[in-house]
């Protein structure tokens, strides 16, 4: 089934109300909306922005496997997910993922799964700006990551 | 004119600075035919090189914009994209 699909990747905030609202608005389909906003810490005060590098072309392409592939697994009505590069400011917005569906559970598991492929899949690079005006180094991609993403990996069935 | 195919390189984060370019055209040596040969070629290419490259196993590939692990042949692949793991959403 087609269902109505958005990947951004973009420099510009989002407004979750709006987004969510894209997808519902017209329709008595729906009866599951699940969001999943990622935003800027500061760890306590130490860290003032995140610089945000992508590789364009693919990051969007990378995206549409992963919504085609949420698509083909769960039942859902439609997505959304905006992926924001280069300076965010502690507090700031990074990433939107919306999934509809009629019911909450194919909602929440593609929303679920869509991050943790975002995370370890989808070609972006954090750098941090500490308040002390250093920039800092690159974050380091994390083994829990990599652990929450293999989770969705079908198994081979059992012989 | 015989003039062998230039492959489009890219390079994100660390990689990108410590080799201190974003992208570049090289012609392959005929010696290269997988995305890890490559690795290695472009680790003689200087400090800078062999510093982003010291640990070829922690960098993640690209073959036209879609993940591919070291033993992939570059085939007929028009740009080739070398990055550490990622660390987006």
């Amino acid at each position: 089934m087609i269902i109505p699909t958005k990947i951004a990747i973009r420099a510009e905030d989002f407004d979750q109300a709006a987004e969510i609202a894209a997808l519902t608005e017209s329709r008595t389909d729906v009866g599951a909306v699940a969001t999943f906003t990622g935003i800027c810490r500061s760890e306590n005060g130490a860290l003032t922005a995140l610089e945000l590098e992508h590789y364009p072309g693919m990051a969007e392409a990378e995206i549409a496997r992963m919504a085609e592939e949420a698509t083909s697994r769960w039942p859902l009505l439609g997505l959304t997910v905006i992926h924001r590069h280069g300076k965010i400011e502690a507090g700031g917005n990074i990433v939107l993922v919306v999934t509809t569906s009629s019911h909450r559970a194919a909602a929440f598991a593609a929303a679920e799964f869509l991050m943790d492929y975002l995370k370890t899949r989808a070609p972006f690079w954090k750098k941090e700006h500490f308040a002390d005006g250093r920039t800092g180094g690159w974050v380091e991609a994390k083994d829990i990551d990599d652990t929450a993403a293999e989770r969705w990996t079908v198994q081979p069935a059992a012989e | 004119m015989i003039g062998k195919t230039l492959l489009k390189i890219l390079y994100f984060a660390w990689v990108r600075e410590r080799t201190g370019l974003a992208e570049e055209d090289i012609a392959l040596p005929e010696n290269v035919t997988t995305v890890g040969d490559l690795i290695i070629h472009l680790k003689t290419k200087g400090p800078g090189y062999a510093s982003a490259f010291e640990n070829a196993g922690t960098i993640r590939a690209a073959l036209d914009q879609a993940h591919v692990s070291h033993d992939t042949p570059l085939g007929n692949a028009r740009e080739v994209a070398f990055f550490p793991p990622m660390t987006g959403g």
